[in-house]
């Protein structure tokens, strides 16, 4: 007489306590890189901002008041208020416009990498898993996507259909699925000839379940590294979009959009094009050191 | 070799097909070009004619054959805003888009290899610090907001260098450097791994056992092999180049093929604009085609995969 076997025959709360314990492991392997946790302390503060940036910000970011106009860093105003990065050309508070800024960059960010990131993944599992003619197909369409000179292409779709945010989502998240499907290709090949997917499949397991349970969460390491630093990217060409009008429009304050207004104050008011700038950097470098940490902590031969 | 060179070519082609069909794509979302085209007060039997005579009425797939075999000829249509073939308008621009990008290579090339050599070789130093950190701040830096600082700090301040238009060798500094910072960053990132990994094997150090000391070991037996990622990512980087002059070229007023595109999307001049999207990827294309076939002179065994 033979007993059916399956995955739950074994006692998996048993076996969930190590898997915690691997997770604090690597917490404190991250937490001993200095630069990736410099990195995680910059990121958390951008998301922070962005939260709750209606309480931290003193000002309104899109309340004129041109009596106080392209005030330079540190002027108090009338009213006894300090502007501490100083008025741009309407008198608005760069500070505040600053930590509002950080909404947009980091919803595009989010979304367009969740967008990219599922549909890369999808396409890398059943690239990587059937190989074959849809492989070839979805390799194929990966070169043509490649083949553009992206930001040329995003203004031109964003140009015919019109900025809006959710034009700027789906542009950036539905061209950005390339590195992620060739990343989870790469790891589904080596996987599936491993043994564990072996006898999942002997077990009786069909492809779509050895694919959801036994292959993603195993890939899931070298996406996460990728999404995190796709995130950076993605950052920096929503301030591009907005640096050229074409991103989320006016007055919501994006830091593209104040660049580009800075831009032609530049020889009399320095610190409107200084400041949302150096935002933009701070926060890519951020999510770039926090990135390289996470890659050489999680798959340290993961090349990027 | 000779079957190599066939399927990578084929390769190409496709590519370019894909690209001709998205780039027919985007104009096809704007919607109906005879309201675009016509004045407002047409009538509905003059709009009714014009969709006939102009072929808008037909299938989506005769459209696109009938702008595929345009595109072959370097026929896009005429430009709305200047009243010339939109393709000449596009290929009279490409070379000063391909001196900018060429320059800002020969820039990030001149400054990666050489950080990315000493950063290798004098690991943990001071050197190697700072070669790091500026690779990681140029990784970061957003083009545009260096291009306005450069000007700020040296057409503004000390009024060293023009900060627009194109011309001599002093117009050409600024935006070449903006346009190259990061190549030049993951440039030398790459030299600096790639060298690593080269350093650390046996023939280096049978190289070193032998008696060949310092210098030669690094630039004779390290770097030949350290050139090969580089060689592609050469290739790959022309595509950021090309794309990132859109918007560095929009700084500095240069008068390049993205400079022209992003003024043709304000303007909602499509022709020009697919024509500089369709020239800008053709030209990655076959870059990318040369570098690959490149690439098995130094890497023989890549022909056999």
């Amino acid at each position: 007489m033979s007993v059916p076997i399956s995955a739950r025959t074994i006692d998996l709360a048993g076996a969930r306590r190590p898997a915690r314990r691997e997770w604090i492991v690597f917490a404190r392997r991250l937490a001993r890189r200095r630069t990736a946790l410099f990195g995680l302390v910059v990121v958390t503060v951008v998301i922070v901002s962005a939260l709750g940036a209606s309480w931290l910000s003193a000002y309104d970011p899109i309340e004129q008041d041109i009596a106080n106009r392209l005030r330079p860093p540190g002027s108090v105003d009338a009213a006894g208020r300090t502007h501490l990065l100083g008025t741009d050309h309407l008198g608005r508070d760069i500070l505040a416009r600053m930590i509002f800024g950080a909404r947009p960059a980091l919803m595009v960010g989010f979304a367009a990498v969740a967008i990219s990131g599922v549909l890369g993944m999808g396409v890398g599992l059943i690239s990587g898993y059937f190989g074959g003619r849809i492989d070839d197909v979805f390799m194929r369409l990966a070169d043509i996507q490649l083949a553009f000179p992206f930001i040329l292409l995003a203004i031109a779709v964003i140009g015919v259909l019109g900025p809006s945010l959710p034009v700027i989502i789906v542009v950036i998240g539905v061209s950005s699925w390339v590195v992620y499907a060739r990343v989870v290709r790469g790891a589904v090949l080596s996987l599936r000839e491993r043994e564990f997917v072996q006898a999942a499949h002997a077990l009786g397991s069909r492809d779509g379940r050895v694919l959801v349970r036994h292959i993603l969460p195993n890939a899931l390491t070298p996406w996460l590294v990728v999404a995190t630093l796709d995130m950076a990217r993605v950052i920096v060409i929503e301030s591009a979009l907005s640096f050229l009008g074409l991103g989320v429009q006016p007055p919501t304050p994006t830091w593209g959009g104040m660049l580009a207004d800075g831009r032609v104050y530049i020889s009399t008011a320095w610190w409107l094009a200084t400041f949302p700038g150096l935002a933009i950097l701070i926060t890519v470098l951020g999510i770039n050191l926090f990135g390289d940490g996470l890659r050489d902590t999680l798959d340290p031969r993961l090349k990027l | 070799m000779k079957i190599f060179l066939a399927r990578r070519l084929a390769q190409s082609l496709l590519v370019l097909l894909g690209v001709s069909f998205i780039v027919f794509f985007i104009l096809y979302l704007t919607g109906d070009p005879a309201l675009v085209l016509l004045p407002p007060d047409s009538s509905e039997e003059d709009v009714q004619k014009f969709r006939q005579a102009m072929g808008f009425n037909d299938p989506f797939i005769v459209q696109y054959g009938r702008f595929l075999v345009g595109a072959l000829h370097g026929n896009f249509g005429q430009s709305v805003r200047h009243g010339e073939p939109a393709f000449n308008l596009v290929v009279e621009r490409m070379p000063a888009t391909f001196e900018l990008s060429g320059a800002a290579l020969l820039v990030a090339l001149c400054l990666a290899i050489p950080a990315g050599i000493v950063s290798a070789v004098r690991r943990n130093t001071v050197l190697d610090y700072i070669s790091t950190v500026v690779a990681l701040l140029g990784q970061s830096m957003p083009t545009f907001w260096l291009g306005i600082m450069l000007i700020l700090v040296f057409s503004v301040q000390f009024n060293l260098l023009p900060s627009s238009g194109r011309g001599n060798l002093e117009h050409l500094i600024l935006p070449a450097i903006t346009l190259g910072l990061f190549t030049t960053a993951r440039i030398t990132r790459l030299t600096r791994s790639g060298m690593l990994e080269v350093l650390s094997q046996d023939y280096i150090r049978t190289a070193r056992a032998k008696g060949v000391s310092g210098p030669p070991v690094v630039w004779k037996h390290a770097l030949k092999n350290a050139a090969i990622p580089i060689v592609t990512i050469v290739g790959i980087e022309l595509g950021t180049l090309l794309g990132g002059s859109v918007i560095t070229e929009t700084i500095f007023a240069w008068p390049g093929v993205g400079r022209l595109s992003v003024q043709a999307i304000y303007n909602r001049d499509y022709p020009v604009v697919q024509a500089a999207v369709f020239l800008l990827s053709s030209t990655f294309v076959l870059v990318n085609l040369v570098v690959d076939v490149l690439y098995t002179y130094l890497d023989p065994r890549i022909r056999l995969r």
